[in-house]
């Protein structure tokens, strides 16, 4: 157990990206439809704590529906998704407690536009975890230096950035003190000059040893911090590989043509 | 090279500019006139058809409603006697007089005078109890309650140098006005507002008891209810109730559950199926035969049941636009951050889709006030009502103008309250959060 994943903002000194051998999101032939179409097929993926996969692949291939379906916000037809030893039922108790430990980071951000930044960090720990207000606001400004934005506290939403917002949607996310988080496509929605800020706190989340998913086109990023890429393609998972030889010799005929479009630019 | 050269070359700036004044021409009222009336031949010809409009018809209804009006007389006749007296044969003028005697009847109708206080001080009470919820500081209750004040010790002035008496300046209202006034005073500021709402909470059983009495206050049946004060119970019963019956309803109309949707789309469409007038005939008559024999439930309690139902269809649709006007990742946020169903609604989804949707509900409060007059057609005596006996008395036949026009000041000052207090809570929350 000791090199379990810890999330203590207090203690972000970059130590090795440590990987452990228990599992912390484990699926299993996971299913789903949309109607008649058929979006997930047979997926198995299993994460280990302190691991950070990259999923990436095509527009519509469902990587998506992959990672919302972690935090039940699509339903599965069939195959199972256990987090943290939790499998994932209908059970309304289970999805609630699942979602306490599971962190979500939208492409739009989602921040609530009538909160200041701070109510938006603070809103789930007080309500959820009944945190004192007092200490949940302490935490929101631990989270909002560690993202570099603990000057904007007081503004709302609208005031500031995509960048700064995304760090925000980051922030409000960590303070409910999630052993896992998912990314789906957090800076596609940015300029080029604030995807770096957006990036730069992942990396610095991911040398803290959080569990990560990160559905991104960033291939820098993916190089940098990812154990693993996967690769998705109509609905399926094609390739699965160490960032290393998924850039430089990659497998699948569907891979290499990804791959050269996107390097392409 | 100077900064206004043409961008042929390469260029650098060299000067830095400081900000300067607007020329005057652009600012001040002179340029306001210029703008907004008098921009192009059109906009000027239209400014002044309008002057002339307004110039031709002010000062007539001004001559007619305040310079030739009467406000002493026994009927009609004697106006018009005093009129012809006054400024010559041909002119006519307002008989306030009218409004003058009918007073009493139009604002309470029927209600005991000497327990009429009890009215006055549910309406000071309502006030406190709105203040807190319209409002961030309790500072407007201080000008409202020290306003009133000034106006009662006006009044006394008046009558103790005309009637030499004090009229009612130390009547309970006086006292009442004091008490709140000097509690939002000390304990005004935005800390103690939730101790304010506890009281709003309470208010309902205080008016219940003031109004209908009980206890040590002399029981008043609802068949002495008239006039004004019916027209605000009725009112405002039906907009505190329909807000939150039509928040559940817009919610139930989008729950997972299908038997709850289906009995909301169900209650919704039927409801608005229906004009008000059936729905206030079947409380006053069919609704007897479905009560158990013997059971006296009261005419207007069936009407504020009535009332609030209908208003409470109108107010889920428009509840149900706001809902519907959020992006669903406010959904989504709020569902992954591990709030419950309820928890989201009230701290995410609601304040946001309630605030989209004021005009919306400001104006179904608005229709659903005016409504209140069709209760006439079921012979409650709300002030619409009241006209009819009025005006077949002997003294007053023939009087139209000077009434219907009393009574529409009255709603016209209550509706276009409520209008300018949306457009300020507009303004206030758009100052919070700017998208
Ligand atoms: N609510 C829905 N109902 C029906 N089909 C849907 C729904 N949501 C997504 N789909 C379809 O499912 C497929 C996968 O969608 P998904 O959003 O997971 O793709 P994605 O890989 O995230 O794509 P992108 O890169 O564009 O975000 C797409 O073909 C999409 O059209
Ligand atoms: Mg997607």
């Amino acid at each position: 157990m000791a090199n379990v994943a810890h999330t203590d903002p207090t203690e972000t000194t970059p130590g090795p990206m440590t990987v452990s051998e228990e599992v912390a999101i484990d699926i299993v032939d996971l299913n789903k439809w949309y109607g008649e179409f058929h979006v997930l097929k047979n997926i198995n993926l299993t994460v280990n704590k302190g691991e950070r996969i990259v999923v990436c692949g095509p527009s519509g291939s469902g990587k998506s529906t992959l990672i919302r379906c972690i935090n039940a916000l699509e339903k599965h037809q069939k195959g199972s998704i256990t987090v943290d030893g939790t499998q994932l039922t209908s059970d309304l108790k289970k999805i609630d407690e699942i979602r306490k430990d599971v962190g979500m980071v939208f492409q739009h951000f989602n921040l609530f536009p009538h909160l200041t930044i701070l109510e938006n960090c603070t809103l789930a720990p007080i309500w959820v975890k009944k945190m004192p207000k007092r200490e949940a606001n302490e935490v929101a400004m631990r989270y909002l230096t560690r993202v570099k934005i603990p000057e904007q506290a007081n503004k709302y939403p609208g005031q500031l950035s995509g960048g700064q917002q995304q760090r925000v949607a980051i922030a409000r996310a960590l303070c409910m003190n999630p052993h896992v988080m998912l990314f789906d496509e957090p800076t596609s929605a940015l300029d080029p000059e604030m995807i770096k800020e957006v990036l730069d706190v992942m990396v610095d989340l991911a040398q803290t040893g959080m569990t990560m998913i990160c559905v991104t086109h960033e291939m820098g990023f993916a190089r940098q911090v990812a154990n693993r890429v996967v690769f998705m393609d109509q609905g399926q998972i094609v390739e699965s590989n160490a960032p290393e030889p998924f850039f430089t010799n990659p497998q699948h005929e569907r891979t290499q043509l990804f791959l050269s479009q996107i390097l392409a630019h | 090279m100077s900064g206004t050269h043409a961008h042929t070359v390469p260029y650098v700036a060299e000067t830095h500019y400081p900000a300067e004044p607007a020329p005057v021409s652009t600012t001040g009222p002179i340029a306001w006139l210029r703008e907004n009336l008098f921009s192009s031949w059109l906009n000027a010809a239209i400014t002044l058809i309008c002057l002339a409009f307004i110039l031709w018809i002010v000062p007539g209804i001004l001559d007619w409603a305040v310079f030739k009006s009467v406000w002493h007389a026994k009927s009609l006749s004697e106006c018009r006697e005093i009129i012809v007296q006054t400024y010559g044969e041909g002119t006519t003028g307002a008989c306030w007089a009218v409004i003058h005697e009918r007073l009493g009847q139009l604002l309470y109708g029927f209600y005991p005078v000497d327990q009429r206080w009890r009215p006055d001080v549910t309406l000071l009470l309502l006030i406190t109890a709105m203040i807190p919820l319209l409002f961030q500081t309790m500072r407007p209750l201080v000008v409202v309650m020290a306003a009133l004040i000034g106006v009662k010790i006006l009044i006394a002035a008046y009558l103790a140098v005309t009637e030499n008496t004090l009229g009612s300046l130390f009547g309970p209202t006086t006292i009442v006005a004091i008490v709140i006034g000097g509690l939002a005073y000390f304990f005004g500021d935005t800390h103690h507002r939730t101790r304010w709402l506890v009281f709003t909470i309470v208010f309902p059983i205080l008016a219940y008891f003031l109004l209908w009495g009980g206890i040590i206050l002399e029981p008043i049946p609802s068949s002495r209810f008239g006039g004004f004060l019916l027209t605000m119970v009725i009112g405002v019963t039906g907009i505190a109730g329909s807000l939150p019956l039509g928040i559940l309803l817009a919610l139930g109309r989008q729950s997972k559950l299908p038997i709850l949707r289906l009995i909301c789309v169900t209650f919704i469409e039927f409801i608005r199926g229906v004009p008000l007038i059936t729905l206030l005939f079947v409380a006053s008559t069919l609704l007897n035969y479905f009560l158990p024999p013997g059971t006296n439930f009261d005419l207007i309690l069936r009407v504020l049941i009535m009332v609030t139902l209908f208003a409470s269809a109108y107010m889920a649709e428009v509840i149900r636009g706001g809902l519907a006007a959020l992006p669903k990742g406010q959904y989504e946020a709020s569902d992954t951050l591990g709030l419950t169903y309820w928890q989201g609604m009230r701290l995410i989804i609601l304040p946001q889709a309630l605030k989209i949707s004021i005009p919306g509900i400001v104006n179904t409060f608005i229709g659903l006030f005016k409504d209140t007059t069709l209760v006439a057609v079921i012979g409650l005596l709300d002030p619409l009502g009241l006209t009819n006996p009025i005006r077949s008395d002997a003294n007053w036949n023939g009087i139209v103008w000077e009434l219907y026009g009393f009574i529409a000041f009255l709603f016209f000052v209550c509706c276009w309250g409520m209008s300018r207090y949306s457009m300020y809570l507009e303004t206030r929350l758009r100052a919070a959060d700017r998208r």
